[in-house]
C-alpha cells in the first residue's frame, strides 16, 4: 500500500512538472524559480535541523561497541571498535562514512532446517547495493559540475574520463548512470519482494526510492534516448548559477521533470530519513570515544550542588554547640 | 550548542561544498554564455538533418554513419528532412562545410566538457580557413 501511494505521488509531481512545457512563464518557474527556492530550503533546513541535533546535550558516551575496552595495560584493546582516543574514533567514523562498516558487518538470523541449525549469516546484498547507490549519486553529482561551471575544471573531466572507461555508445554510457539506476532497482525490489522487510516499510522508505529512481532515469533518458540540446541547458544552469534566472531554450518534458523532482528531492531533503547523510557525523554511538572511566563527564543539565561543610555546620549552631559544652574544631 | 566547534566547522564545509558553483562562477572571469558558432562560409545554408537535430543529435548520426559505412560499406545516406544524397563521412561531407574543427566542433565541446574520440582515428583538415 505504502508502494502504491509514494508511486502515485512520484508519478502525479513529474506529471506537474509536464505542463511547464506549455507556457514560457511556467518554464521560467520550473526550471530556474522552483529550483532556486528548493535549493534555499535545502541549505537553511539541513544547517538548522544539524544546529537543533548540536543543542542535545550528549552527557555520557554510549558504549555500544563490538570490541574490548582499553582497560589494563596487558588486556589487548580494539582500538578501531572501542577507541580510547580521537585517532581511533576518525579511524571509525572514516570507515563508517566512507565505506558502510556497521552495515557491513550486520548479520541476520537463518534456520537451517534439514540441519537443525541455526546460522548467523552476512547479509551483504544490502551492503553492496547501498555502497553502489550512494558512491555511484557521489559521483553522478560531481559529475553535474560541468553544466554549472565554465570553465570546466580539470578534475571533472578526468572522472568523466574515468567512468566514461568502457566507451560504450555514443555519448559514451557511463557505469556511475548504470549502477545508481540498478542498485536502486535493487533496494526497491528488496522492500517488495521480502515480506518481513515489505511490512516494516513506510510510504517514505518507498517516496525516496521512487524519486531518485525518476531522477535517475529521466536523466539517463535525456542523454541516451530523448536527447536535449546541452548547449542550452548549459547556458541556463550556468547563468542560474550566476544569478541570472533564466529556463534553457529548446528542452522537452523530461527535462522539466528532471529538474522539477531534484527540486522536490532538496525539498524533501531536510525533513525526512534522508537526513541520515548529516546524521552519520552525528552518531553518538560512533562519533565518541569510550573514555568514560578514563576522563569524567558531568552531565550538563545537573543543577549546581551546593555544598555544606563540616566548619559551615559548626557556624551555623555554633551558639548551641557551645551551650551543649561541645568542642568545638575552631577553638 | 555542543563541540560547537566541530559542529560549525562541519556546517561551513556543508555550506561551501554545497554552493561551490556559485563560488566558481562569482571568481572565474569567464562568462558562462553559450559559444557563438561560426557558420559555413562556402555558401551552404542546409545541414544534413534539421538543425534543432543537430544540435542534440548529431552524436547518434554521426555513430550510425559509422557503423554503417565499416560494417557495410554503404555510404549514401538519404536525408529525412530534405530527401537529399550525402556522402556518409565525416572528413569530406562534415568537414566540407564546417571546416574549422576548432571554431565548430571544439567551441561547445569544450564548453560541455566532452571529449569525442572521432579524432582517435580521422585526422583533422589542416589549414581550412
Amino acid at each position: 500500500m505504502g508502494a502504491l501511494v509514494s508511486l502515485v505521488a512520484v508519478a502525479v509531481l513529474a506529471l506537474l512538472a509536464v505542463t511547464a512545457v506549455a507556457s514560457d512563464n511556467l518554464r521560467l518557474v520550473f526550471g530556474a524559480v522552483i529550483p532556486g527556492v528548493a535549493f534555499a530550503v535545502f541549505l537553511v533546513g539541513v544547517v538548522a535541523r544539524v544546529t537543533r541535533w548540536a543543542r542535545a546535550p550528549v552527557p555520557f558516551r554510549i558504549p555500544t561497541t563490538a570490541g574490548q575496552q582499553k582497560s589494563l595495560p596487558w588486556i589487548k584493546n580494539s582500538e578501531l571498535d572501542n577507541p580510547s582516543g580521537t585517532l581511533g574514533v576518525v579511524g571509525r567514523m572514516f570507515l563508517e562514512v566512507l565505506f558502510f562498516r556497521s552495515l557491513f558487518r550486520n548479520t541476520k538470523v537463518e534456520l537451517i532446517t534439514d540441519k537443525e541449525k541455526v546460522n548467523y549469516i552476512g547479509t551483504k546484498y544490502l551492503w553492496a547495493a547501498a555502497m553502489a547507490f550512494h558512491w555511484s549519486m557521489l559521483i553522478v553529482v560531481f559529475r553535474h559540475f560541468r553544466f554549472f561551471v565554465e570553465p570546466v575544471p580539470r578534475v571533472v573531466e578526468i572522472i568523466q574520463s574515468l567512468d566514461g572507461f568502457f566507451q560504450v555508445g555514443v555519448p559514451v554510457i557511463y557505469a556511475t548512470s548504470v549502477l545508481l539506476i540498478v542498485s536502486l532497482g535493487y533496494l526497491l525490489l528488496r522492500r517488495l519482494a521480502d515480506a518481513k522487510v515489505k511490512y516494516i516499510s513506510l510510504p517514505t522508505d518507498y517516496f525516496a526510492l521512487y524519486l531518485l529512481l525518476g531522477i535517475a532515469i529521466s536523466g539517463f533518458l535525456m542523454r541516451h534516448l530523448e536527447k536535449v540540446d546541452i548547449v542550452n541547458v548549459k547556458a541556463a544552469i550556468a547563468g542560474w548559477a550566476s544569478f541570472q534566472l533564466v529556463a534553457p531554450e529548446g528542452v522537452g518534458a523530461l527535462y522539466f521533470i528532471h529538474v522539477f523532482l531534484v527540486s522536490v528531492l532538496f525539498v524533501y531533503f531536510p525533513f525526512s530519513k534522508l537526513l541520515h547523510a548529516p546524521g552519520v557525523f552525528l552518531s553518538p554511538t560512533r562519533n565518541l570515544a569510550n573514555n568514560n572511566r578514563a576522563k569524567r563527564h558531568v552531565n550538563p543539565w545537573n543543577p549546581p550542588i551546593v555544598g555544606h561543610t563540616y566548619a559551615e555546620w559548626e557556624e551555623e549552631f555554633h551558639d548551641k554547640l557551645v551551650a551543649s559544652g561541645f568542642v568545638l574544631d575552631k577553638e | 550548542m555542543y563541540d560547537a566547534g566541530k559542529i560549525i566547522v562541519g556546517i561551513v564545509v556543508f555550506v561551501v561544498l554545497a554552493t561551490s558553483p556559485l563560488w566558481f562562477n562569482a571568481l572565474t572571469e569567464a562568462t558562462p554564455e553559450a559559444p557563438k558558432l561560426t557558420l559555413p562560409t562556402n555558401g551552404s545554408t542546409e545541414c544534413v538533418e534539421a538543425t534543432g537535430y543537430m544540435r542534440a543529435s548529431h552524436m547518434d548520426l554521426l555513430n550510425q554513419w559509422r557503423e554503417q559505412v565499416v560494417r557495410t560499406g554503404q555510404r549514401d545516406y538519404v536525408s529525412s528532412s530534405s530527401g537529399k544524397v550525402f556522402d556518409m563521412s565525416l572528413s569530406r561531407t562534415c568537414m566540407d562545410c564546417h571546416s574549422n574543427k576548432a571554431d565548430f566542433c571544439d567551441a561547445c565541446h569544450t564548453y560541455m566538457a566532452v571529449s569525442p574520440y572521432c579524432w582517435d582515428c580521422h585526422v583533422e583538415p589542416k589549414g581550412a580557413n
